[in-house]
């Protein structure tokens, strides 16, 4: 049965991570000229990368970019052919046992064990890490994740998005202060992203670092501090979430006018019509004026009035056409 | 459910025993009902004819042979099958991403691989206790042989469970090289009863020397020494095992 749960509880609870893991004052996250062949194909291509402790990180790219076999490199999944990765300090390789002791993982595919129901593999998994007994632990993960009704079902008997649930439970089982997150919402519905998202979040206010991949940006553009763009193996763009948005050149106004009509002086700006409106792209806000002096000039209202932030998408697509 | 302690390679362990622990009726019984069967088709068909060792009837000597056969297939096909289908439904990344060493993964899957293969093989001499005679001369010779074959057994099956991709490799892994291996090791004769140039064939196979060693255990006569069949086993044990050590160490097959 699961218990009833405050809630900050999670965060106190993970609060109390031993000392050893809890006080390293270093760098969650250390990528150091990390390359990676699979045959003719370059999947890394000397990436260097820090993210700092407590950081709610995006890694951006499309498909093939490299997200996933660098989550790999650093989970010990895969094994780079150069350079070196550290989870809180402890080398992937050298020192596997302490880096994976930190590091929690929700991998991509939705795998499960067929043999086990939920509770039994999160005991597995606690176990795996060396817990002998995690009952409180357990419950308290499968309440927050809304897994407490099928805590004692197979899980060949779960839906995608309960299964979903448990690969995040699973990642969570050992308390690790790094948390990466592999496209964790891909295909699941609305109730699962809200609930998936604000238990994250309260993880990440609780000090817990979070390295998301995701292909929903508007997602990314909400949650994530900062974010770096992959693109073939290599990392395209690397800031906070607001300078990249800042980066990106003009702003949409869109316009409402009453003729519904756009002055021959401002049609060179139009970058998209509808039914009833006119969206245009301006370099800065000084030029709202100048929109503005056009229409009064020409006898034309504005009914409604709309400007525009270029959102992260935009950016996305911007940085990687230009690469 | 309660977990024993755990400390990872336990938990591994335990995991693994659970795994053909909730399919018991197909990972123990069908093996146990199969070498009976064997033993019932043999024995009906040999049994007025054939006499291997002096006043041993051939029936007593198939069973020692058969629960042999039985533990080494069943230790490993349990090996063999849990990795195979960690690998290929991904659930082995679980395992990957937990801080073991190439140790305890090693240790945890042939200890489990071996309980499998005894309980098949004590199962099948248990069963067939009420209707043969069958002395144990010797318990701990077989023992002895019974936990070295199953072992080695256990470290083939990863072996083959980390070389194999597809269900189908494995199949042929196992028909291929584990069943005429078995078949071929005096499981059902002795094999002085061969041709010379099958006798000397059967003594380069290891199969032989365990389930030789293992009737020992039984009837206190034997085609070769049981110390020498001993050495030869734990020795394909040892260099075995040091081939799955170097290969999940190295990562081969698992990390890519």
């Amino acid at each position: 049965m699961a218990r009833k749960i405050g809630p900050f509880s999670s965060a106190a609870s993970f609060a109390s991570i031993p000392p050893a893991i809890s006080s390293c004052m270093t760098a969650a996250i250390e990528i150091r000229d990390v390359s990676k062949r699979f045959g003719a194909l370059t999947a890394l291509a000397g990436i260097d990368l820090d993210i700092a402790e407590g950081e709610f990180f995006g890694l951006l790219g499309p498909n093939g970019a490299g997200k996933t076999t660098l989550i790999n490199l650093l989970a010990g999944l895969s094994l780079a052919d150069s350079g070196t990765l550290a989870v809180m300090g402890f080398d992937v390789v050298n020192r596997y046992r302490d880096a994976r002791r930190r590091l929690g993982v929700v991998p991509q595919e939705l795998v499960f064990d067929p043999f086990f129901t939920v509770r039994e593999a999160l005991t597995i998994q606690s176990g795996y890490f060396g817990i002998r007994d995690n009952r409180s632990w357990i419950d308290e993960v499968i309440h927050h994740l809304d897994l407490a009704d099928k805590a004692d079902t197979n899980m060949r008997a779960l839906s995608g998005g309960m299964k979903r649930r448990v690969l995040v439970a699973q990642a969570l089982v050992h308390k690790p202060p790094v948390i990466v997150l592999d496209e964790p919402t891909a295909g699941v519905d609305v109730a699962l992203r809200q609930t998936l998202w604000s238990f994250i979040r309260k993880l990440n206010r609780g000090g817990h670092t979070i390295v998301l991949t995701t292909h929903y940006l508007e997602e990314a553009e909400i949650l994530c501090s900062r974010i770096a763009m992959l693109k073939r193996g290599a990392i395209v763009a690397l800031d906070s979430t607001q300078n990249l948005l800042n980066s990106v050149s003009g702003r949409r106004l869109k316009l409402w006018l009453k003729p519904n009509e756009l002055p021959l002086a401002l049609r060179p700006m139009q970058i998209a019509k509808g039914e009833k409106s006119f969206t245009l792209k301006i370099e800065d806000y000084a030029e709202i004026e100048r929109v503005m002096a056009e229409l009064r000039m020409a006898g034309i209202a504005v009914q409604e009035l709309e400007l525009q932030q270029p959102d992260l998408e935009e950016v996305f697509l911007q940085i990687m056409s230009r690469q | 459910m309660s977990s024993p302690g755990m400390t990872g390679f336990a938990t591994l362990f335990y995991k693994e025993l659970l795994r053909f622990w909730k399919v018991s009726f197909q990972t123990v019984m069908a093996p146990v009902l199969t070498a009976l069967l064997y033993l019932l088709v043999f024995s009906h068909a040999l049994e007025q004819h054939v006499e291997v060792f002096d006043g041993v009837r051939y029936t007593s000597f198939l069973i020692p042979g058969l629960a042999m056969m039985a533990i080494l297939q069943n230790a490993f096909a349990n090996s063999s099958s849990s990795l195979i289908q960690s690998k290929v439904t991904g659930n082995i990344i679980f395992t990957l991403l937990a801080p073991l060493s190439h140790w305890e993964f090693f240790l945890a899957y042939v200890l489990a691989a071996m309980v499998r293969g005894c309980a098949v093989g004590l199962g099948v001499i248990v069963l067939t206790l009420p209707f043969v005679q069958l002395d144990l001369h010797y318990p701990l010779w077989a023992l002895l042989f019974a936990v070295l074959g199953s072992g080695l057994l256990g470290a083939l099956g990863i072996i083959a469970g980390i070389w194999a991709e597809k269900f189908d490799q494995l199949a042929a892994f196992q028909n291929f090289i584990i069943l005429p291996l078995t078949f071929l090791s005096g499981v059902f004769y002795s094999i002085h009863s061969l041709p010379g140039f099958w006798q000397t064939i059967s003594h380069f196979n290891p199969f032989f020397y365990m389930i030789d060693g293992f009737r020992f255990g039984f009837f206190g006569v034997s085609d070769v020494s049981p110390y020498f069949s001993a050495a030869v086993v734990a020795t394909s044990f040892f260099a075995l095992s040091l081939l799955t050590l170097r290969l999940l160490k190295s990562g081969y097959k698992l990390r890519q």
